[in-house]
């Protein structure tokens, strides 16, 4: 499966629910109740930030010119190709923080042991699968949508529509 | 989830099939759209009792580790968990309110539908209850007792009259950690206290309190309800039946009773009866009027009457699906909103009948226990006139029903197991001493479909009776068993290990024994302390070995009936883990520290095969403790 995390604003209600099931599909067990026992503790890629009356679940964008794998110097970060997440191989990072610096949106972290940056790997696993990533899947209210970007530009470009032909919005 | 993955009974794999051709939703469908249920509300570590909050504990210690006011997880998963204890005990309470009222309706002669049915009950309850009895009219004992029994609900100290049935080692043990409950209400009501913003902050403390109030309705309003349903309704005897949607017939009038009081069940069973309504019914084409039950309502009239069970609580939707129901008529308890939406696929008139619970799409029809029977009547004729609706193209009743014994109480079973002519204890305490029998477990509770409908509950069952362990089961558990056929005395023959086999067929009595609804697990209690004062097995009941269980708990009721069996002494494994997984504290507490004050712990384990084991050990272990002999035919494993 193809595609990115599209995020609905309006419908996020801050229940953290995809932090929570995020640190569950990233846990050794993948199960909850065994998870919380687990060591070191399994964590979440995904945070719910707010700001003013919006909350919105931030993730890595998985960017197609992605400033961290420019900047990676042991090449630890990687993008196989297009549509395709921003991969880190654990082994090769030394944890020099480059890419938590360079990252626009904040969503780089240092893992628990402090030896390797962790992100969000848009659950490439379970796509392999046909699963859908572990946030979108948990998403109650379907704040968090798994869609290409064709989908998510045919999408944007029918709301348009519908405002300008009520004459909300002029070209 | 494929049918098969969803319910291990026949029937309702049948119906489940129709409901996914018609389109109609089931709670199987609801709770798969329901996933990944809410880990916040799985683990107990969700806090909305003020609006400090919501506050909620991320278990993975990256976000929040208290809330708003500093309660920790262990402060939030205990006052959730004790909540959960004051509703389960809430409902047993007020169930046994009800039937306390209407005793005392009858004893006043202000209702036609009800009168004394167990005399012999009534005399022997009215002796412990300190109340006179020489040369008395029934009725005014009734009145004496009633109003007795009704006091107990607002008691505000000294002890509950039941709790004096337990052996008198755990009375003690009670009043010394300060457990005994002095009200059934009061307990109710100082969890609300306790677990509002700011009060009981000590997680054990809070347990502790649980315990009380759970204790409250085990040994109050529960054995109340019980008691005092023997009085009106008579005790139970066993008695033959059949259970399963294939109960439900064709040519007749189908009336489905679906909640938990009998005072409404028990007079539809007469009105159901009534010359005039089954010529009525003949008139409108039919051959008779059928009645049968869902859960617990279902089982207090097949306990006294025989009437046949169409389903357990998951079974609730299905029965609607069949399209040949004319009529579900509900009171309170476990009857699922999703009724009046199922309902309208196909002609049922669905009927609800409690001021306390009313549903928007149905009809509304008050029951007043002084009007019993014209009620009783006038929904029976609605559901008469209701046959000509059926629409034939929709009937789709499954062929499955099975035979069953039930009907065994505290007073009968096991005073069978003496025989007639010695009615005592003294032979079930003997073929436990002996080694014949390894001991007794308690499979309770409700459906959930998180685990196999039934399959909990029949697993379980098989396996403790293939290792020499009696099994007594109630409310949707019983009625699993019952459509698997456990409870016909022959399935001894076919599962249960010898020892319970050569008891089986000596008594006649089949290997899991039907001892009635939710509030009937009161007679478990009481059973274990005639256990314990008959002699041979120790002083309390934490000495026994038996054990108990509730597979597929869903309902809060079950958490109260798990918290007063834990705390009198009875080790209980639950299908489902309380939601406090959250707390190591609580967990460690539940699971491993309350041996320590009250003698039993709780275990979750969802596998019915390792959690019969874990039963299976810990009766061994109670075995050991006692010095009994080994088991008569189980060979000593060579070295």
């Amino acid at each position: 499966m193809k595609g990115m995390i599209f995020v609905d604003i309006e419908k996020c209600l801050a229940c953290k629910t995809c932090e929570l099931q995020c640190a569950v599909v990233h846990s050794k067990s993948k199960d909850l109740y065994q998870a919380i026992d687990e060591y070191p503790l399994p964590q979440r890629r995904v945070k719910v930030e707010a700001i003013d009356e919006l909350t919105i679940p931030l993730q890595c964008r998985q960017c197609e010119d992605a400033p961290c794998v420019k900047i990676c110097p042991t090449r630890a970060i990687e993008k196989s190709e297009v549509e395709q997440p921003v991969l880190i191989k654990k082994q090769l990072c030394i944890g020099c923080k480059w890419c938590i610096l360079v990252c626009p949106f904040g969503v780089i972290g240092m893992d628990r042991e402090g030896k390797a940056v962790i992100k969000c790997d848009l659950c490439f696993e379970r796509l392999k699968d046909d699963k859908l990533p572990a946030c979108v899947e948990a998403c109650p209210t379907k704040a968090l949508q798994f869609k290409t970007s064709e989908e998510v530009a045919a999408k944007k470009r029918k709301e348009y529509l519908v405002k300008f032909t009520k004459g909300k919005e002029t070209i | 989830m494929k049918k098969e993955e969803k319910s291990i009974d026949k029937a309702s794999q049948e119906l489940l099939k129709i409901a996914e051709k018609e389109g109609i939703d089931t709670a199987w469908d609801r709770y798969e759209a329901m996933l990944p249920q809410c880990g916040f509300g799985e683990l107990g570590l969700c806090c909305r009792n003020c609006i400090l909050g919501p506050c909620r504990i991320d278990p993975f210690e990256e976000g929040p580790q208290k809330g708003v006011c500093g309660a920790t997880a262990e402060i939030i998963a205990a006052r959730n968990l004790i909540r959960m204890i004051a509703a389960g005990a809430a409902a047993h309470s007020d169930h046994g309110r009800d039937v306390a009222h209407t005793l005392l309706l009858a004893a006043q002669g202000k209702t036609k539908g009800y009168g004394i049915k167990d005399e012999e009950k009534l005399l022997s309850l009215a002796n412990e209850l300190g109340i006179k009895t020489d040369g008395r009219d029934k009725k005014e004992i009734a009145k004496e007792v009633a109003e007795k029994v009704f006091s107990e609900f607002g008691q505000q100290h000294g002890e509950l009259q039941f709790s004096r049935r337990a052996p008198e080692k755990r009375q003690a043990l009670w009043r010394k950690l300060g457990i005994m409950p002095r009200g059934i209400d009061r307990e109710i009501v100082e969890v609300m206290h306790r677990t509002t913003m700011g009060v009981d902050n000590d997680c054990e403390n809070l347990i502790t309190h649980g315990m009380r109030t759970a204790l409250g309705d085990g040994w109050g309003g529960s054995m109340i309800a019980t008691e005092l349903s023997d009085v009106l309704f008579g005790t139970p005897r066993p008695i033959r039946a059949k259970v399963n949607l294939g109960v439900l017939k064709e040519d007749e009038v189908n009336i489905v009773v679906h909640g938990h009081e009998p005072t409404l069940s028990d007079v539809i069973v007469a009105a159901s009866q009534d010359k005039e309504l089954i010529e009525l019914a003949k008139k409108n084409g039919a051959k008779g009027i059928n009645l049968a039950g869902i859960c617990c309502t279902a089982n207090e009239i097949l306990m006294r009457h025989g009437i046949p069970i169409a389903g357990n609580f998951l079974q609730q939707e299905l029965a609607i699906t069949t399209g040949a129901v004319d009529l579900m008529l509900v009171d309170v308890q476990c009857i699922m909103p999703a009724l009046s939406s199922v309902a309208k696929c196909f002609h049922t008139k669905l009927v609800s009948t409690s001021p306390k619970a009313k549903f928007p799409q149905a009809e509304h029809v008050e029951f007043k226990e002084e009007e019993a029977l014209p009620i009783a009547k006038k929904i029976v004729r609605m559901a008469v006139e209701n046959f000509k609706n059926r629409v034939k193209e929709k009937v789709n009743i499954p062929k499955e029903k099975m035979d069953l014994v039930a009907g065994f109480t505290a007073e009968s079973v096991f005073k069978f197991l003496g025989g007639k002519y010695r009615a005592t204890y003294r032979p079930l305490n003997d073929a436990i001493i002996s080694g014949r029998l390894r001991g007794a477990a308690g499979i309770v509770g409700c459906n959930n479909p998180k685990i196999k409908h039934d399959w909990g509950h029949v697993e379980m069952a098989k396996e403790l009776i293939k290792n020499d362990v009696l099994v007594v089961v109630t409310g949707c558990s019983a009625i699993a068993d019952a459509k698997a056929g456990l409870l016909k005395p022959e399935s001894a023959l076919k599962y249960a290990g010898k020892g319970l086999q050569e008891i089986c067929e000596t008594v006649g009595v089949p290997p899991v024994l039907h001892v009635g609804s939710c509030v009937d697990n009161s007679r478990i209690l009481i059973t274990l302390s005639n256990v314990v004062a008959e002699g041979g097995l120790g002083d309390d009941i934490s000495e026994l070995p038996v054990a108990g269980a509730a597979p597929e708990w869903m309902s809060e009721k079950a958490v109260s009936i798990a918290f007063y069996f834990v705390a009198s002494g009875v080790f209980t494994v639950l299908g489902s883990p309380f939601p406090i997984l959250g707390s190591k504290e609580v967990t460690d507490l539940l699971t491993k520290r309350l041996e320590g004050t009250v003698g039993a712990n709780f275990a979750f384990e969802s596998d019915p095969i390792k959690a019969a084991h874990l039963m299976i050990d810990h009766i061994n272990k109670k075995r050991e403790a006692l010095k009994l002999k080994p088991m008569m035919y189980e060979k000593v494993a060579a070295v």
